[in-house]
């Protein structure tokens, strides 16, 4: 750390009051009213109490936007299958394909000691989202794959029409399992969002993946995706909103920095994606094509917006010290 | 492993099959897990060890697994410590084993810039050819016509972190090759003490034992940060706290010490002779003393000279002072009727020692005593004639009275304005004393450096002493005087001394007389009480264990072989002479004094005169890499290829590497058993040491020169063993412990002889290798005996752990109190019985009196408890063996912004000033220039670190808790000086500037004194530029100048000025310290004046 | 089986174990624990290093804080006993267990006032505070129960121990602990904290930690026995006047279901760097799964739907 900044006058800090008046600044945008009045708490030097997650943003957060986007491309892959629209099919398995790669590769690239990926499998924790997570993975995975291949090359179609239904039968649950990873923790922010965190992120993966149906799906086909980015962009942003407001002083830490940027961001892109792709795509390719990009890239926002929070609000003991405490006081 | 066990073993098939369905406890233990078993518990050996850190001498289990130590911990049988290990005991395993370790020799030639290595063989012949010819070069055969045969071209320093055994052999080998000039850290740490207390009460070691703290009912901690600096022995403060007792801090700093207090009281650094002269003052004005304990015990009857004059009379200075030598002279001190004499040497005595011209000049050419003060190791002042005495403490004259008016003036305000202490926190001091102190309860003082470390160092403790004695509090369970000692064996460095005044157990070191011989030293016809006359055995015991056979009746044993003292020769002495020229060899044993001594400055600038320099350590320390990277050679003042000293760097053994006794700070020798051979060219000291003579030796073996006798003479045969012919360490204890005609070794001693029967290598160890036995190696469980754990190695003196112990019952012999009994008399039994070993003779009855004229332990009448006491007393007025006065006065320190506010006399007028162009002094505090350095600085330890830094600043553990140095500063000063916490500040002195860090901290609080808030800070020592925590040495900032009596540096207090920011590099560095001398208007002979 | 039994085995699968007992040990033997009475810490760090000796746990580098003497800042990977040193304007209180002093002791402390201005009265109101923390080994431990190898479990003595053989550095644990002690070493990838000596335990012998410990601040024994102790010790503190004194983490009911190694304060929690009402995260797992499923369930039905449509 860096040396405790100096008022000459002061003793260093015992108890810092680390309402961070930076931070009290910038809070309070306007129409937005103050969730907790300005919070007054003690801390150790102003330290955290919580160890910030040691996850790399690029791998974790792009793992969960991954996650979600080929959890929900699959099922769009096997419904495309299923209705006779083969591009759609074709270009979502892909994508799941790519994506749930891309996903382990970040997993495991994580990983402190990445030849131990396979201790994954020692055991089965239910108490552990990471764990059901990786025998999710397990069965996911495969299945996308074979989906995919055979979609690709053109062989061993009935297995891979199984594994299609397969894949989009699992793929929900590997879009949605990644809300209770991060909410089952003890990072102010995710934890205190768990009651809708699962529904950002199925919201966000289908916005995500009816991004990518109509990037990869003419017009003629991509009916469903447009549908689904819509559907997800409403879900997504209604649960963030629902989020937010039930969230508590954590909260600060989606609005501003960084975290709050992305969130903005997410909000804009997911929202002129579900807009522009999801209207104007049924008529202009272009528009479907930039509107599916728009809403890829606020799926990926949110991830990003919600991870970079999370670790904000371990960073800073407010966000710890001062729920717990109104807890213990509404208690006593 | 078949598919059958693969499945078995895989986690999921037992969490599905057994009990743990969750998956997360027994289901998903590891092979590895299930497998697990700690080092300790499949170590091969556990070898029973003591603590290489501090004086406390904790306990210490070494595990070793094939020829490898795997782990140091506590060893919980010590009664001592009960198996507990502060940060710097906990990190022995990798003090020992880790990377810092050097392992090879390494060699600087003359004027070379870089280290080479060196062939352990070639680096030791080496040296012994370079000893014997600058002892050749710089013989002295006499100086103004007294046979001193010495040299002062070779000297030594260090010993306090060695074994007995090795203190034992450096000084036996160097004192036969006329070397006068060895030191060990007992000079600098607490040399103070052995006068305090030796002057006192007639021993200089603690009075009482760690464990015994638990008694008490009220400690007083004062110049001591008891739980930083001794964190272990701290336990029995807690035990004591949670028996109710009041535990009281006072110091300058709110330390972790004051933290876990009752009460702290913040004093300003260098006054505690005010605070302790008030709390006697409350004492006698208030008639709280213990009067039948004071009466009997100390000599408070006694009557004083007419002549005598006090400090009342003579504005701050006694009677005999004489102004051009800045000496006094004990005769006005003494009692009426009586000569008081020194036990021995008594011309030298007399002649006092103290500052002399020469010493400023730096030539030492006459005959002058010095260190005498020290002698009372063990032993007072020996006395001739019957003192009188009015028991009834009226006498205008008698000791009582003369306190009584000495300290009439050091009232509440008085104390108040000198040490900045409220009334109502002083006045609540002495109430829980006085409430704490009597027949029932038991006060404790504990100190350290706090104290001693001044220019009125000896009479803090004096002070201390005295009020001690006043209360009753001496000899008794949960009462004494508590010196916490520094290193692991600066006790032992004491008693077995490696210091340039003392022989073994506190015999002194001849000087030089016109044809004395061991009569005369002796004195061995005056009519002398005590067991201090029995000194004759003890001399020449010893001389036989140097010389054996070849001291005889005939040739006085061989005492002529010891060379002559002509004035002192402490180590500041020696830096002076190397400076000058005269010293041109020099070993470090274990002593980093670039660092660690006052004036670092000049402590380099002495090496960089010397011809050879032999460095012996586990890492290159400053002192041993000086001639590099010193800041001298930064600043450009000194540059390496100007350098002509050769430097020898020998890598040490480690205590796990070898055998031999601490002696912790309650005199309590403890055996450390060797675990491992030590790597490379690591060697013991007791290897370098006896190699080294042996190479000297054959080297000289053909000489027939007489001067070449006392080192051939010497007994040099010890047995060797192991692959590295390691001298037997037991050998050399059993030669310390003695040896009876017969060759069978003494169990006491009382049974030492003055024919030349008996040999001893040091007396006051004599019983340590009782009956063949090494007691300091005895281990019996603390868990297995009574509190007193006497079967726990072994103290001295004769296995005692309180001294003075007879008063802890009342003249009559029955216990003080049911509550506070230790020792009585059992008179069906007709002899002393108690917890403890009796500190009397066992037989002697309390209501044995004396015949008049009866001499030696005779004249001891049952009713003195201080038996080493010419007298039996304890002496609250010393007449004569500490040079600076009879009763402790309060003096400004040297540096010191303010005027002494009790007296016209502003320092301790016989302090030991050395003007020199390094060492410059500030003016007197309330003078002109004064304001320049206008903060008091006080330099103190951390518990993270240790002294100089070279066995925790090498050691990561150690290191990352207390990285840098830092300064500590009260929010008051940081905002006066724009300081920044965190940020940086230089300090100034007239020797030098630093830079440190700044913690700015609450608990540095300004002190109002004399009508001004006055700032302290606060700088810990540990620092200098080498090893992984690194920061500026605070000795840069310090000065020599000197207790007369113990030749203690004063570095606890002194003015500097602190301000923002780094210091600056290169010349501009000394070109700062330049401009603040001549803004102080400084010139040589600034706070030189009396 | 009864329908509800089954929920709350489910149930117990999902969120916490309940040590000690369970596990799957045959034979366990009783539950150990620290108490730490910070009111006798003295603040020497001799847990820190001995610590490290005894785990080789490395340095954790070389960094000047400026907060007090605490220059090793928290619990991390490196560091799994950490001494915090807290300066206070705040009355001491008497702290000697016994009779003493009672009530608050003045300590003398001059006035707070700038220099040259007047002085007088007195700082009195001056305490400096030392704790030694560690891992709480929860009853309900989150590290625990969200580690996806089994890397960390729960051993026959009640105590939460990360396996260097298993763990992968999946860094799970890091954000799910409450009181921020498990930490990933980045130089080795693996996470590592406390093990409350498992090692040690296993032989009968004391964690070093608590060993070392020179006025046995750090208390270490079977954790029904020190509760009580603890219980005692307040009450003797309160007596003597020192109103603060409280535990903390020794309240089975509490979010963690109680710690294993639990603490006696002088100040609140937060005042130490520690969460005043911890709540082990597994406690809403159920609820998280269960709005998992729903969430899931409602993105393939709603994705279906999407198909529902014409274009
Ligand atoms: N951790 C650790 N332990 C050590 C050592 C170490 O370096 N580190 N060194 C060992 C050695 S060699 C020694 S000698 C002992 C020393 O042990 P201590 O004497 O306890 O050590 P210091 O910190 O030098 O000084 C003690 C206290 O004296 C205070 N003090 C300074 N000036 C005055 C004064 O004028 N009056 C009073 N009343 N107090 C004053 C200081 O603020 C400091 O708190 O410790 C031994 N133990
Ligand atoms: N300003 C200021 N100065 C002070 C003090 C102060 O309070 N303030 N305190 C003073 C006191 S009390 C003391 S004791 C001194 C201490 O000062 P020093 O004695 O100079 O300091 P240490 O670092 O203890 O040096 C001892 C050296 O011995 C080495 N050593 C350890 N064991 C062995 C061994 O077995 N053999 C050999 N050959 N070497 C070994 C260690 O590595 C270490 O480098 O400092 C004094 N200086
Ligand atoms: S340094 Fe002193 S207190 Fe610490 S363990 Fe060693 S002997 Fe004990
Ligand atoms: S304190 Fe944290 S690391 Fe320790 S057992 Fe509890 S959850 Fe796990
Ligand atoms: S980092 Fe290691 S211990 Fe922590 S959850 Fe992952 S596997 Fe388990
Ligand atoms: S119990 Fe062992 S592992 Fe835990 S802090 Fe103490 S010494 Fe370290
Ligand atoms: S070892 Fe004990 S006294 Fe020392 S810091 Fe740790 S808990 Fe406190
Ligand atoms: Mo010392």
């Amino acid at each position: 750390m860096t040396d405790v900044p100096a008022d000459p006058a002061a003793p260093p800090q015992r108890t810092a009051v680390t309402g961070d008046k930076r931070r009290r600044g910038r809070r309070g945008r306007r129409g937005e009213q103050a969730v907790v009045p300005d919070a007054e708490f003690t801390s150790y030097y102003g330290k955290p109490v919580l160890n910030k997650p040691t996850w790399s943003a690029r791998d974790i957060a792009g793992y969960l936007f991954l996650g979600g986007l080929a959890g929900a491309s699959s099922v769009l892959a096997a419904g495309a299958d299923l209705t006779g629209r083969p591009a759609l099919a074709k270009g979502c398995k892909t994508g799941a394909l790519v994506a749930i790669t891309g996903s382990l590769v970040a997993l495991v690239h994580d990983l402190g000691r990445p030849a131990r990926f396979l201790h994954m499998l020692r055991v089965v924790k239910p108490s552990s989202p990471m764990s059901i997570g990786s025998w999710v993975l397990v069965a996911y995975g495969p299945q996308a794959g074979l989906s995919a291949v055979t979609a690709l090359t053109g062989r061993f179609t009935g297995l891979g029409r199984a594994a299609t239904v397969g894949a989009a039968l699992v793929g929900p649950a590997v879009a949605a399992y990644t809300a209770a990873l991060i909410s089952d923790t003890a990072v102010p922010t995710w934890h205190e969002g768990h009651r809708q965190m699962p529904f950002v992120f199925v919201g966000s993966a289908a916005s995500a993946a009816g991004g990518l149906g109509m990037v990869v799906a003419p017009v003629a086909q991509a009916g469903p995706a447009r549908r689904a980015a819509l559907l997800g962009a409403a879900v997504e942003l209604t649960a963030t909103e629902v989020m937010k407001r039930r969230m508590g002083l954590p909260v600060e830490t989606l609005r501003t920095g960084r975290a709050g940027a992305l969130m903005k961001a997410a909000t804009a892109l997911t929202a002129a994606g579900a807009l522009l792709g999801g209207l104007a795509g049924r008529r202009s390719r272009t528009a479907a094509v930039v509107g599916g990009l728009a809403s890829l890239a606020g799926s990926a926002c949110t991830r990003f917006g919600i991870f970079h929070a999370g670790v904000a609000s371990a960073e800073d003991p407010k966000y710890v010290v001062v729920p717990q405490r109104e807890r213990v006081a509404g208690a006593s | 492993m078949n598919a059958r066990e693969w499945v078995r073993s895989w986690p999921v098939y037992r969490q599905l099959t057994g009990e743990d369905k969750a998956a997360k406890a027994a289901a998903a233990k590891s092979r590895r897990s299930s497998g697990l078993r700690p080092r300790t518990a499949a170590a091969d050996k556990v070898v029973k060890s003591i603590c290489p850190y501090c004086a406390v001498g904790c306990g210490q289990d070494v595990y070793v697994r094939d020829g490898e130590v795997v782990q140091i911990e506590g060893d919980p049988d010590s009664p001592v410590s009960r198996g507990r290990l502060c940060p710097k005991g906990s990190a022995s395993l990798q003090l020992t084993t880790g990377a810092s370790r050097r392992q090879k020799v390494l060699y600087r030639p003359p004027h070379g810039a870089d280290w080479e290595e060196l062939d352990l063989g070639t680096a030791m012949r080496m040296v012994a050819e370079r000893v014997v010819r600058t002892r050749r070069e710089t013989w002295q055969d006499e100086q103004d016509g007294s046979r001193v045969n010495r040299t002062m071209g070779i000297a030594s320093l260090g010993g306090a972190t060695l074994d007995n055994e090795e203190n034992y052999l450096i000084k036996k080998l160097l004192t036969g090759l006329g070397v006068v000039q060895l030191e060990n850290q007992a000079r600098v740490c607490h040399s103070s003490t052995v006068v305090g207390l030796g002057t006192s009460f007639g021993r200089g070691g603690a009075t009482t034992f760690l464990q015994d703290l638990q008694h008490a009912d009220c400690i007083v901690i004062e110049g001591s940060n008891f739980a930083e600096c001794h964190p272990v022995g701290f336990q029995w403060v807690m035990e004591a706290k949670a028996r109710g007792a009041k535990v009281i801090h006072v110091d300058p700093r709110f330390t972790r010490t004051s933290a876990l207090a009752d009460l702290h009281v913040p004093i300003r650094a260098g006054t505690d002779i005010a605070f302790l002269g008030g709390i006697i003052n409350h004492v006698l004005g208030t008639g709280s003393h213990f009067h039948e304990f004071v009466v009997n015990y100390t000599n408070a009857a006694t009557l004083v000279s007419e002549e005598f004059q006090d400090t009342e009379d003579l504005d701050g200075l006694f009677s005999g002072f004489d102004g051009e030598s800045r000496q006094y002279s004990f005769d006005t001190w003494s009692y009426e009727g009586v000569s008081v004499a020194p036990a021995s040497g008594q011309r030298d005595q007399t002649r006092g020692g103290g500052a002399d011209d020469d010493r400023r000049t730096g030539d030492s050419g006459h005959v002058r005593a010095s260190g005498r003060g020290e002698v009372h190791g063990s032993g007072g002042t020996a006395m001739e004639g019957e003192p009188q005495r009015d028991e009834t403490l009226q006498h205008p004259r008698c000791v009582f009275q003369v306190l009584k008016r000495h300290y009439a003036r050091y009232t509440p305000e008085v104390v108040e304005q000198v040490c900045g202490i409220p009334q109502d926190t002083f006045l609540e001091v002495c109430r829980d004393l006085v409430e704490n102190s009597g027949p029932e309860r038991t006060s404790e003082f504990v100190y350290a450096v706090g104290w001693t470390q001044h220019t009125t160092g000896s009479q803090m403790i004096r002070a201390a002493c005295v009020l001690q004695l006043l209360l009753g509090n001496m000899g008794r369970p949960g009462g004494g005087i508590q010196a916490l000692r520094g290193h692991a064996s600066i006790q032992g460095s004491s008693d077995i001394p490696t210091l340039f005044n003392l022989l073994p157990g506190y015999i002194p070191m001849p000087y030089a007389h016109h044809q004395q011989g061991l009569a005369g030293y002796l004195d061995a016809d005056s009519a002398r009480k005590g067991f201090w006359a029995n000194m004759d055995t003890y001399v020449v015991s010893l001389l036989k264990a140097y010389w054996g056979d070849a001291a005889t009746a005939d040739n006085d044993f061989c005492f002529d072989h010891l060379p002559r003292l002509t004035g002192s020769h402490s180590t500041y002495d020696t830096v002076l002479e190397q400076l000058a020229g005269r010293c041109k060899g020099y070993f470090l044993m274990g002593e980093n004094p670039a660092v660690g001594s006052a004036n670092a400055k000049m402590q380099r600038m002495g090496m960089a005169n010397l011809e050879w320099l032999v460095v012996r350590d586990f890492s290159l320390t400053e002192s041993a890499t000086w001639w590099r990277d010193g800041p001298e050679v930064e600043s450009g003042e000194l540059a390496t290829a100007d350098i002509g000293t050769e430097v020898f760097f020998f890598p040490a053994a480690a205590h796990t590497e070898k055998s031999g006794s601490f002696t912790n700070t309650n005199r309590m020798v403890q055996w450390h058993h060797q675990a491992v051979e030590p790597k490379g060219d690591a060697r013991s000291d007791l290897w370098f040491m006896y190699h080294l003579g042996r190479l000297i030796r054959a080297e000289l073996a053909d000489s027939d020169d007489p001067r070449d006798r006392p080192v051939l003479d010497l007994t040099w045969d010890y047995p060797t063993e192991g692959p590295l012919d390691e001298p037997s360490a037991e050998a050399v204890l059993a030669e310390i412990n003695g040896r009876g005609a017969d060759g069978a070794p003494l169990t006491a001693y009382t049974e030492l002889k003055a024919d030349g029967s008996t040999s001893c290598g040091c007396w006051i160890y004599c019983g340590v290798y009782a009956d063949g036995v090494n007691q300091a190696a005895r281990r019996k469980p603390h868990t297995e005996q009574d509190w007193v754990a006497r079967e726990w190695a072994w103290a001295w003196p004769a296995n005692r752990r309180i001294l003075y112990n007879r008063a802890s019952a009342r003249p009559d012999g029955s216990p003080w109190s049911e509550r506070k009994k230790l020792v009585w008399w059992d008179e069906a039994a007709g002899e002393w019985t108690g917890y403890d070993v009796p500190d009397f003779e066992k037989g002697k009855s309390p209501h044995y009196r004396p015949e008049s004229g009866a001499s030696g332990v005779a004249a001891i009448s049952g009713i003195d408890p201080f038996i080493m006491q010419s007298d039996g007393k304890a002496w609250l007025y010393v007449p004569a063996g500490i040079l600076d006065g009879p009763m402790p006065t309060h003096y400004e320190p040297q540096d010191s912004p303010v005027p002494n506010a009790l007296y016209g006399q502003q320092r301790n007028p016989s302090r030991l000033a050395y003007p020199h162009e390094h060492n410059r002094y500030h003016p007197d505090g309330g003078s002109l220039g004064s304001e320049v350095f206008p903060y008091v600085v006080t330099t103190y330890r951390l518990t993270e670190h240790f002294t100089a830094g070279g066995m925790s600043r090498w050691t990561p553990y150690l290191a990352e808790l207390q990285p840098e140095l830092f300064c500590e500063v009260s929010p008051e000063l940081a905002a006066r000086e724009g300081l920044a916490n965190g940020g940086w500040a230089t300090l100034v002195t007239a020797r030098g500037a630093i830079e440190a860090r700044v913690l700015v901290t609450d608990r540095m609080a300004p002190l109002r004194v004399q009508g001004r808030v006055l700032e302290q800070i606060g700088l810990p020592y540990h620092w200098g530029p080498n090893g992984l925590s690194t920061g500026d040495a605070a000795n840069e900032l310090s000065s020599i100048v000197l207790d007369p009596s113990a030749h203690i540096q004063e570095v606890k207090a002194f003015s500097a000025d602190i301000r923002p920011g780094r210091r600056p590099r290169g010349r501009a560095r000394a070109d700062l310290v330049a401009d603040y001398q001549r803004r102080a208007g400084i010139t040589d002979r600034t706070g030189t004046g009396v | 089986m009864s329908v509800d039994h089954e929920s709350m085995d489910l149930r117990d699968l999902l969120t916490s174990d309940d040590p000690p007992g369970s596990g799957g040990y045959a034979d366990p033997p009783p539950r150990y624990g620290f108490f730490t009475d910070t009111s006798v810490c003295i603040g020497c760090k001799a847990c820190e290093v001995a610590c490290k000796e005894w785990n080789h746990v490395p340095d954790d580098g070389l960094v000047f804080t400026g907060m007090s003497y605490d220059n090793t800042q928290g619990l991390s990977a490196d560091t799994w006993r950490h001494v915090a040193f807290i300066e206070q304007r705040k009355p001491l209180g008497g702290q000697s267990g016994a009779a003493g002093t009672a009530g608050t002791a003045d300590l003398g402390m001059p006035a707070f006032a700038k220099p040259g201005e007047q002085g007088g009265g007195a700082r009195s109101e001056f305490r400096w505070l030392m704790s030694s923390d560690v891992c709480k080994h929860c009853t309900h431990a989150a590290c625990l129960d969200v580690c996806p190898t089994g890397s960390l479990f729960r051993t026959e003595f009640g105590t939460v121990v990360v396996q260097e053989d298993i763990c992968n550095g999946c860094g799970y644990c890091v954000p799910a602990c409450p009181y921020g002690v498990i930490d990933q070493r980045e130089d080795d990838g693996r996470a590592w904290k406390c093990t409350l000596c498992y090692d040690r335990l296993g032989a009968g012998q004391e964690p070093a930690c608590a060993k070392a410990c020179p006025t046995d601040s750090i208390q270490f024994g079977e954790l029904d026995e020190l509760r009580e102790r603890a219980g005692r010790r307040v009450e003797q503190l309160r007596a003597a006047g020192v109103t603060d004194a409280r535990l903390y983490g020794h309240d089975p009911d509490d979010g963690v279901g109680g710690a294993g190694a639990f603490f006696l304060l002088l100040d609140e929690p937060e005042v130490y760097g520690l969460p005043p009402d911890p709540v082990v995260t597994t406690r809403d797992l159920p609820a998280m799964w269960k709005r998992v499923g729903v969430a899931a369930g409602a993105l393939l039905t709603g994705l279906a739907a999407a198909f529902l449509g014409r274009s």
